[in-house]
């Protein structure tokens, strides 16, 4: 084993003695900060370990394509098909994506581009408050306000539908889209921009001609980000969604995502019945999910280091 | 350097290994553990063991725990299964006290088994306190909740859609009450919620709901209105005298002229006894021991 110690070059004056007791200090430490750093490494593999060993048996007992595929979920009658929860999730995340990504992009080029200095810093600080409000106040705030004034504007019988979870969604996502592509904008050159007006472009036509898609691979990631969190989210969901498991065949139906399947049959299910094990085997998809956007996640900031 | 690292990898994909078998673990735990002995003034000892209607659990663990706690030395376990389990289970042994949701059956009766009502669950049925209907029939409430009259003027009330808001798949209160309105699997919900507060939550705010929730939650709330059911209104001395349809029966199922074990038979004798009934009216039931 090398020893690193006394790299600021100062030599060692005390005993020998002293020396090792210094050098077996350091390498302790060192090795709290390695198991430390470890720690993360095991929770994960835990996590994924444990999720396929309890979410496989559920699938193999229904069929991969059944249970995904299935169109009815009734738990008391024996029916686990997940397909209205993954087009429920998907249709949300993409409603809240279509919904948040346009007013973020558009937050963010103002707040980098066209705000004065004392504006910006207050848009900044509220959007970073909005990032770090609990997603049960979100839920609490979406089903006392937003599912009764859904219920009126649209003239329902109830409120509690697909569209609330993705307007309370949208509002979720907002931070993460806004900060990362605020950052990206920041990291566009100036000679770009400075060209561009020198070519006689207005600063519009700048920053949506050469910023943003020369801030491009930050921006997918601010939307990959958000898509993240979207699809995760439970408890707001739950909250608002009406919770029933239906498929999203419009905007006003109650539906049930991924999420929000899990957590509010997990009391029920009877350990090691078929019900419990499909549960996590929604955890699972859930998971894989998650995994293909972190891929994908990575690929933009690759593209964006090579950019 | 290696080496250590070698070996602190080898350790943590033990450990997510171990992390792995957690669920099988947790699934063993939950088996009834028999003759644990602590050893206490009481001489009882051993374990009960009481299967059934998970409708019931809410009622039997509160039970439960409080005679765990007066018989340090006795484990009473609760099992789900169903009412038919919980019947079956009183008939074959397995269980020492079948749990069931529904009077027994005469063939049931038939085959020697017994019956003891432990409480009563009433349902009660809720709508907006703006809503002017209030009064129901069962009829009236299940085409309501399966989707056949839509409107509330179907049943004489203003012309506005109905929401019907029910308890998720699972819940004792759903399955009561489906089963007692033959609605079965057929309801069709405007919303599924996670706890008896949460629907009358959503039915005080939302002057078009419908919902249900358990008789002792719905006690004193404001902004909502309990239907009465055929004109008989929903309070414990209805349900006590049976006057107020939808209710049901927790039952104790035992073997006839079969002796209990000494623990499972001093349980018995205190879920039965008035003093439970403070603890079977916390979970939401109606007592009707004297």
């Amino acid at each position: 084993m090398e020893s690193v110690l006394y790299r600021n070059g100062t030599v060692c004056q005390g005993s020998p003695n002293k020396r090792n007791r210094r050098e077996a200090l350091e390498q302790g430490i060192r090795l709290i900060f390695f198991l430390c750093g470890l720690l993360a490494v095991t929770a994960v593999l835990g996590i994924s370990f444990y999720l396929i060993l309890s979410g496989l048996p559920a699938i193999r007992e229904i069929g991969f394509w059944n249970f995904l595929m299935g169109d009815t979920w009734a738990s008391n009658q024996g029916l686990f098909g997940i397909l209205p929860f993954l087009l429920s999730s998907l249709a949300g995340t993409a409603g809240a994506v279509l919904l948040g990504v346009p007013v973020g992009i558009f937050a963010a080029v103002f707040l980098a581009k066209t705000a004065p200095a004392g504006v910006a810093a207050v848009i900044r600080s509220a959007v970073s408050l909005l990032a770090g409000i609990p997603s049960v106040v979100y839920g609490l705030v979406g089903m006392v306000v937003l599912v009764p004034a859904v219920q009126r504007m649209f003239g329902l019988a109830s409120g509690a539908s697909l569209l609330a979870a993705i307007v309370v969604l949208a509002v979720m996502i907002l931070p993460s889209i806004i900060s990362v592509s605020e950052t990206a904008l920041r990291a566009v050159p100036k000679e770009y921009e400075e060209a561009s007006l020198a070519l006689g472009a207005t600063e519009m036509e700048t920053y949506f001609r050469v910023s943003l898609p020369a801030a491009r691979s930050g921006v997918a990631t601010a939307v990959v980000l958000g898509v993240g969190r979207a699809i995760g989210e439970a408890m707001a969901v739950i909250m608002v969604s009406g919770n029933v498991p239906n498929m999203p065949e419009s905007l006003f139906a109650p539906v049930r995502f991924l999420t929000t399947a899990i957590a509010s049959e997990m009391n029920y299910a009877t350990v090691g019945s078929l019900w419990r094990n499909s549960l996590f085997s929604i955890g699972l998809v859930l998971f894989l999910f998650i995994m293909m956007i972190n891929g994908m996640l990575n690929f933009f900031i690759k593209r964006k280091k090579e950019d | 350097m290696k080496r250590m690292f070698a070996m602190l990898l080898t350790f943590t994909l033990s450990l997510g290994l171990l992390a792995g078998c957690g669920g099988k673990q947790t699934a063993a735990e939950e088996e009834p553990a028999s003759g644990e002995t602590t050893g206490t003034e009481a001489a009882l000892s051993g374990s009960v063991v009481t299967l059934g209607s998970t409708s019931m659990e809410k009622v039997m663990g509160i039970l439960a725990e409080q005679f765990m706690l007066d018989n340090s030395g006795v484990t009473v376990s609760v099992e789900g299964g169903g009412s038919g389990a919980g019947v079956e289970a009183a008939g074959n042994g397995t269980a020492d006290l079948g749990l069931a949701s529904r009077g027994l059956k005469d063939e049931e009766k038939a085959s020697g088994l017994e019956e003891t009502v432990l409480a009563l669950d009433g349902i009660a049925v809720i709508v907006n306190a703006e809503n002017p209907v209030k009064d129901l029939t069962v009829e009236q409430i299940a085409s309501i909740f399966t989707g056949e009259t839509a409107n509330w003027s179907g049943v004489g009330g203003s012309d506005l859609e109905i929401a019907c808001y029910g308890r998720e798949a699972g819940s004792g209160t759903r399955d009561g009450f489906e089963s007692i309105t033959d609605t079965k699997d057929a309801c069709v919900l405007s919303q599924e919620l996670t706890s008896t507060g949460a629907v009358i939550e959503a039915v005080r705010s939302n002057p078009q709901a419908i919902g249900y929730a358990s008789l002792s939650a719905v006690e004193g709330q404001e902004g909502i209105t309990a239907l009465t059911v055929g004109g008989v209104a929903c309070t414990e001395a209805t349900v006590l005298d049976g006057s107020y349809a939808i209710q049901r029966p927790f039952v104790l199922v035992t073997k006839e002229g079969q002796a209990l074990t000494a623990p499972a038979q001093a349980f018995y004798d205190f879920a039965t006894s008035a003093a439970a009934n403070d603890l079977i009216k916390a979970a939401g039931a109606v007592p009707v021991a004297e």
